[in-house]
């Protein structure tokens, strides 16, 4: 296993964080679109609302900005150079969601015009590269700047850590995406159909070299421009975008944050459920039923038994090798789905219709 | 313009590193020259430029779904053949068309599955050296990868290299894809090439007035400087941008012009390629 990750790791790392097609099964492909599109979503209702505004050619002119710096080669400490993507710094400039349809727009543009990153992958990509490099970066970077002076050097720092994190937890994510392919997708013999490894391998080989080589790059691009803004062009820091996110969605995370901290732990905590001996109470299977002394099961249970097969049956993932590490994968993917459909359900109960042009109304 | 820019001359005998800001360059005018070279293919008479930029959208959707989906090694090796005499029937020089798709995406899936051939339990091929064990499975596996990799990826070549891109975008619309998003991936587009030509002239004109070897720290600072530039320099032009577009009458909410007309052919390719795709996908099941 050590061996592959290391192979696997010295290969070019920026080219993994663009997957190309036929690495991800369709059925992986087809979960990340429907996951992207709240978030296309509410980035092409709040550019409907504005429309009027400056957004359009802003976001336009974004997009292919973060087109071309990820064309550039970034030096980085020890002699090499990467690519980065920039979307920390957009994260950062203009807010999370700016950057998420900016980033997308770019991945669109290279995925049909280069062939770079895969088209049914795109929703894949685009949750790395677009929402949680942003995201991340975003929200480590407002955490440490908080209220300090625009031309602060914690804002500096704050966006390198950002930019560094953001960049390694969306190689993470790149490896767990890779690394699911074996367990779920394989032929009836065992052999995998689409990207080869376990996640014991995908995830070493995704993490470590980009916390050592992109998301360093990533990270010294978003700090050297900024403070590079900061001497030069204070206004771009201060742009409106900033506001979006630190008005009242702020305000309503700083009064959730005690729980939010809390689920981590929690998820942490998880694997503790395999100490407890036994299956839990009234969940049992057609097996379970007969050792505990019953006699006789009923044909319907039996036949509906086997109706559903579970994607992570017993909270575990054979491919891991290791079932704590399941379980605290498993807990993962369960938050991340419900907050997704709870947050899919609000949105759809509070949406209002885009308001008309102001324009249009006129003529 | 900074295509074509000519390696300085070497001063010593001793292979040197190239330049900084001159791999940079390369990268740069490498993105505008292939884009030249595809809108020119695009131009030309052959069967899928003849065809409706819609149907070429979706039934490349269609072969990426089959390629995706297909599990028999030979229905992948017949769909990658499919696309390679789709090239050939669209005058797409055919030794560029390999070239351009197996350089890089392909050839690198390839090396990502060496570990694949020998980590795979299962029946051996072959017995190397340092005990490693070629297996069947491991063999079946990695050339899953490389061939569904590089049908994919000539899948799409394809699409890029006969339609001209303003067409393509047009096309998105059938996907359901808004109007406003098809207008803004337009402007992105033709940014690309601005700020491709300004980052271009920002490095030439560094690398002009460099002398000797930068350290890796300078590098690093002149490169967030320009980005910095281009980034403020982007943030400008997008409001004079915003104020021509008022000057020109924006009314509100971007409008797509659409032009497309189905013909006989058009439904006829289609068609086609639905009924290989879906041949493919219910052989290679």
């Amino acid at each position: 296993m050590a061996f592959q990750s290391i192979f696997l790791s010295f290969l070019p790392s920026n080219q993994y964080m663009h997957i190309p097609d036929g690495y991800l099964s369709p059925v992986t492909c087809a979960a990340f679109f429907i996951l992207m599109l709240p978030f296309w979503i509410r980035g092409v209702r709040s550019l409907r609302q504005k429309m009027t505004s400056r957004n359009v050619p802003l976001i336009a002119l974004l997009s292919a900005f973060s087109f071309v710096i990820m064309m550039f080669n970034v030096p980085v400490p020890g002699g090499t150079t990467a690519h980065a993507v920039g979307g920390a710094l957009i994260a950062v400039i203009l807010g999370p969601e700016i950057a998420t349809v900016c980033v997308s727009m770019a991945l669109v543009i290279q995925c049909l015009f280069f062939g770079d990153g895969g088209i049914l992958s795109f929703g894949a990509n685009c949750f790395n590269m677009g929402v949680v490099l942003p995201y991340i970066s975003y929200f480590i970077y407002q955490a440490i700047a908080g209220k300090t002076d625009i031309t602060s050097r914690r804002r500096v720092w704050g966006s390198a850590i950002g930019g560094w994190t953001g960049l390694t937890v969306a190689s993470f994510c790149a490896g767990c995406e890779f690394g699911i392919q074996p367990a779920l997708f394989h032929t009836a013999s065992g052999t995998p159909l689409y990207a080869p490894y376990p996640l014991a391998v995908s995830i070493p080989a995704m993490v470590i070299p980009h916390a050592a080589v992109a998301s360093v790059a990533e990270a010294l691009l978003t700090a050297l421009v900024v403070a590079y803004l900061q001497r030069t062009n204070k206004a771009a820091l201060e742009m409106p975008g900033q506001g979006a996110w630190s008005g009242e969605t702020t305000r309503r995370l700083t009064r959730l944050r005690v729980l939010w901290i809390l689920l981590p732990v929690l998820i942490i905590l998880t694997p503790l459920g395999l100490l407890a001996p036994g299956t839990a109470w009234g969940e049992w299977g057609a097996d379970e039923l007969t050792q505990r002394g019953l006699a006789f099961v009923p044909q319907g249970f039996a036949s509906l038994q086997g109706l559903w097969g579970a994607p992570m049956k017993d909270y575990d993932l054979p491919a891991l090798g290791n079932s704590n590490l399941g379980y605290i994968l498993s807990a993962i993917v369960g938050v991340a789905l419900i907050a997704l459909v709870a947050w899919l359900l609000t949105t759809a109960l509070t949406a209002r219709p885009a308001p008309e042009a102001p324009d249009k109304e006129k003529s | 313009m900074f295509m074509g820019v000519p390696e300085p001359a070497a001063s010593t005998s001793r292979p040197r590193r190239r330049h900084f800001w001159q791999a940079n360059l390369a990268q740069l005018s490498d993105a505008l020259e292939q884009s030249l070279f595809a809108e020119r293919i695009a131009r030309q008479p052959g069967l899928l430029q003849g065809l409706d930029a819609r149907v070429k959208l979706v039934t490349t959707l269609m072969l990426l779904l089959a390629i995706s989906l297909s599990r028999s090694l030979a229905v992948l090796g017949a769909l990658y053949a499919v696309t390679l005499l789709l090239a050939w029937s669209s005058a797409v020089p055919l030794a560029f068309f390999v070239k351009r798709v197996w350089v890089f995406i392909p050839i690198f899936a390839g090396i990502v599955a060496v570990p694949a051939l020998f980590m795979i339990p299962g029946p051996a091929l072959l017995r190397l050296p340092l005990g490693l064990t070629l297996t069947s499975p491991g063999l079946t596996t990695a050339l899953f990868l490389v061939l569904r990799v590089a049908s994919s990826v000539s899948t799409v070549v394809l699409l890029v290299l006969c339609t001209p891109w303003n067409n393509v975008l047009k096309a998105l619309g059938v996907l359901r894809v808004p109007d406003v998003l098809v207008v803004v991936l337009g402007m992105t587009y033709r940014y690309i090439f601005l700020l491709l030509r300004l980052a271009g002239d920002m490095f030439l004109s560094r690398q002009s007035r460099t002398l000797g070897r930068l350290s890796p720290a300078d590098e690093r600072r002149q490169l967030a400087a320009g980005t910095g530039a281009l980034l403020s320099h982007s943030l400008q032009l997008s409001g004079e941008v915003y104020l021509a577009m008022l000057s020109r009458g924006l009314q509100g909410y971007p409008r797509v012009m659409e032009t497309f007309r189905m013909r006989r052919r058009d439904w006829l390719y289609g068609a086609a390629v639905f009924a290989v795709a879906a041949g493919a996908v219910w052989l290679g099941r």
